[in-house]
């Protein structure tokens, strides 16, 4: 019993000064189970005597169990702090003032003269074309502009990986082929193609007339590319659309936005009589420079979408 | 009054930035043309701003004006706002970005292939119209649509240099970024719900009138704490600022110049503006944000040294110090007072021109020590790329807040700001701990480059040959720094004026 304690005591002592273990300090109890498998007294830690210490027990277990543990605090802690925020925007929301109710503060002198005079002062019969693409164009050039840094990021990061594959495996691999006599969708999508294009096209030109616009026209007129790059495959479209002129185009259209509003907002800071006319509401040559930032906003929009669909299902455009 | 020519500065600046990118993609790409059109585009920007600094700093009583971006006056169209502080930062913003580009022109070259280098530049002119919008811009989303453009540009300019961990730091970069746009957003909702009001001064007198009738005080709170917290997240303050070391030390010395230098640095100007321009001091200090940042701020301080001085890696080792200076920024803004917020701007600029140096020195080093970013392996390189060891002894003893070198200036200032607030002690200790848990790592840095290594030194002596452009830029830096060091109290007088009419 004697002998036992101070083993334990050593072991402690041991443990305190950093040693780690030293078997030459323990001798074998002799009440020592006699069917040990092997006599062989252990001499180093790889021995299959050997104890581990504390810490190579909680590396082991770390090892063993680390990730699993990880996995289950880092989904609880999730959940936690959505819970917490979502709790949290929820009661904000419900303190907020009502929505559409006529004293709100966003009913005020801002909302009024847009809606009562902006059809005179920006010539546009759609209020919210004139408030976006005249009152507010700046916000509007910079959106454009992050769909342009998109677009460019995007098509960078893309497509210097393809050149890579094209040098390893066999020049312009596809990710995926497209079989090539799938009559319905190839006759469904000639006779549609032409509608969306016709639809998109409507949507952008009249954008200060109708509800609409660059953006959603864009996006109509890339769901027609799209389209036509998966009923007749990608090479079609590249007849008309390559990086080339995905860049060019993407480029003239913000170039003309830049130039034109650029023009616009010097002669209004500056109090000069600007050349632009406005023209009569509800005619389609009116609304002063909507129509043509209407144009290349969807020019815009149009080009990026269908090169992120291209980019990221093909790795080219 | 000031001319018209200055009137239009702000104006032409976003625009020369934006049609220099626009431009950019579709110039010809031979003898790395499109750099060198950026780098004179910036140019030219930079000596708009300085122009434009002139003629305010001369300009009398009216120190500040507003540009009205198109035929409509403030509350219905946009509107840039111009101050002293706003052509200080545009300045600096330009010359950081200037020298961070044409310090690393070479090792630009090196890391990135020539079809991705034409975009890295229309990247770079984004990011630094971006920048001149943030600064500039007197509407609240003007700044989000801004922030968004800085967000993409910022991540792609990580991602620009090809291998695994770019990659994925990039991503992380780009997740954690857009977590802090969408809480900026949510704010920026919530804000127009209460106010109605878009641009900056009316948002502020309709929040007055809010908290003096004591109507909506919750989501007022709630929309401060989450646009704080958003820009918070983008501009590193320590607890959101786990994604900032990776992004910062794998990706190319250029990219890690200008997202420390200046990226974090645009958040931070726009949340100093939301303070000062939306809040208040007064609201600010009512629903106690300033006690958050402040602690948020001393935690950054002391932690980002901390996890600095574990790094071996010296460009990680850089990229925390970084979140250390953060800190310090966020300390100044958070003492709540005009002398704090000037000192934080006073920061502000300081960081941004040590950093990109700082940046530019280590990448000269680790490139003579065979491209090996290792402490251990950069020993005796000072004697290889003397501009580059000048550069990191320079920035480290800055760093430090040496006397005559700049970052003193700015540490000095910061305690003479924390003298008139009541954490005054907290502010006091936080400097004291962090300038010396800053020299215990820049220190060992300085010491292990300086010491001779025979074997590195013998081999490549006479070698290496600095380009010239790497030796201007690092002169620049170098006469930048000592100028902030020495001189600095006519820039911080113009600081505080600029900081008065915000």
């Amino acid at each position: 019993m004697n002998e036992e304690l101070k083993i334990i005591w050593r072991r402690f002592f041991d443990w305190v000064m950093g040693n780690g273990p030293r078997p030459e300090n323990e001798v074998i109890p002799p009440e020592a189970p006699p069917d040990l498998p092997f006599t062989r007294k252990p001499k180093d830690k790889y021995s299959r005597f050997h104890e581990p210490t504390l810490r190579e027990r909680y590396n082991n277990w770390l090892e063993l169990h680390g990730l699993h543990i990880f996995a289950i605090l880092y989904s609880a802690m999730s959940i936690l702090v959505c819970v917490v925020i979502v709790s949290l925007l929820l009661v904000t929301v419900a303190e907020l003032p009502p929505f559409g109710h006529e004293r709100n503060p966003a009913n005020n002198e801002v909302i009024r003269r847009y809606v009562e005079h902006g059809g005179f002062e920006t010539g546009a019969q759609n209020i919210v074309a004139g408030l976006i693409l005249d009152y507010r164009a700046f916000d509007t050039f910079g959106e454009s502009a992050v769909l342009f840094t998109a677009a460019v990021s995007v098509l960078m990061l893309l497509s210097a990986s393809r050149s890579k594959n094209n040098l390893s495996g066999g020049g312009g691999k596809r990710f995926h082929s497209f079989s090539h006599d799938d009559a319905i969708l190839r006759n469904v999508a000639s006779l549609s193609i032409p509608i969306i294009l016709m639809l998109g096209c409507t949507v952008v030109i009249n954008g200060h007339l109708s509800p609409g616009g660059g953006f959603s026209g864009g996006a109509i007129l890339s769901a027609a590319l799209i389209l036509c790059a998966n009923a007749y495959g990608f090479d079609h479209v590249h007849s008309f659309l390559n990086e080339r002129t995905f860049i060019f185009s993407s480029s003239t259209a913000l170039m003309i936005y830049a130039m034109s509003k650029g023009y616009s907002f010097y002669t209004g800071a500056n109090q000069i009589h600007s050349i632009i006319p406005k023209g009569t509401i509800g005619n389609i040559l009116s609304g002063g420079l909507i129509l043509p930032l209407n144009i290349c906003v969807g020019l815009i929009v149009a080009c990026t979408l269908y090169g992120f669909y291209a980019l990221f299902s093909e790795g080219e455009i | 009054m000031i001319d018209t020519f200055a009137f239009n500065i702000p104006f032409a600046s976003i625009f020369i930035m934006m049609i220099s990118a626009i431009l950019t993609p579709i110039l010809p790409k031979k003898n790395r043309f499109p750099e060198k059109f950026s780098c004179y585009a910036i140019g030219t920007v930079a000596i708009l701003s300085a122009y434009l600094l002139y003629s305010l700093s001369n300009s009398g009583q009216s120190l500040s004006f507003n540009f009205a971006m198109g035929h409509f006056p403030a509350p219905w169209g946009n509107e840039l706002r111009a101050g002293p502080l706003e052509a200080v930062l545009s300045l600096v913003f330009c010359v950081a970005m200037l020298l961070s580009l044409t310090g690393n022109f070479d090792s630009t070259a090196e890391d990135i292939p020539t079809n991705r280098r034409q975009i890295f530049c229309v990247l770079v002119n984004l990011l630094m119209a971006s920048l001149l919008a943030l600064t500039y811009t007197n509407d609240l989303f003007t700044a989000y649509v801004f922030i968004e453009i800085n967000t993409i540009a910022a991540c792609a300019i990580v991602a620009v240099k090809e291998s695994p961990e770019t990659a994925r730091a990039a991503l992380r970069y780009l997740i954690m970024s857009l977590v802090g746009s969408g809480l900026v957003m949510i704010s920026i909702c919530l804000l127009y719900g209460l106010t109605g009001h878009l641009l900056m001064q009316n948002m502020h007198g309709a929040i007055q009138v809010l908290v003096t009738t004591k109507n909506y005080l919750l989501p007022l709170t709630v929309s401060l704490a989450l646009i704080t917290v958003g820009l918070a997240i983008k501009s590193a303050l320590y607890p959101f600022a786990f994604w900032l070391p990776d992004a910062h030390g794998s990706s190319t010395n250029s990219s890690s110049a200008i997202l420390s230098g200046l990226v974090l640095k645009g958040h931070i100007f726009i949340l100093i503006k939301v303070f000062y321009r939306v809040f208040g001091l007064d609201v600010i200090h009512l629903l106690k944000m300033d006690t958050v940042i402040f602690i948020l701020g001393v935690s950054a301080m002391v932690m980002g040294s901390v996890h600095a001085m574990k790094q071996n890696n010296i460009k990680k080792m850089i990229a925390w110090s970084s979140v250390a200076q953060v800190g310090y920024i966020f300390l100044g803004v958070g003492l709540n007072t005009v002398a704090g917020v000037a000192a934080a701007c006073l920061h502000i600029i300081i960081h941004a021109c040590v950093k990109p140096m700082l940046f530019t020195a280590a990448g000269g080093l680790s490139s003579v020590a065979g491209h090996k970013k290792g402490l251990h392996e950069l020993m005796g390189t000072f004697y290889i790329n003397r501009w580059a060891g000048m550069g990191l002894i320079t920035g480290a003893c800055s760093m430090m807040g040496i006397p005559a070198f700049a970052g003193f200036a700015s540490k000095l200032s910061l305690t003479l700001s924390s003298f008139e607030s009541r954490f005054m002690f907290w502010a006091l200790a936080a400097l004291a701990t962090s300038s010396v848990l800053n020299a215990l790592y820049y220190v060992p840095a300085v010491i292990v480059v300086l010491t001779h290594n025979k074997k590195t030194v013998s081999s490549s002596m006479g070698e290496y040959q600095p380009s010239k452009l790497y030796k201007f830029s690092m002169f620049v830096f170098l006469i930048l720094n000592f100028y902030l060091g020495l001189f600095c109290v006519p820039l911080l007088r113009l600081i505080t004026r600029g900081v008065n009419v915000l």
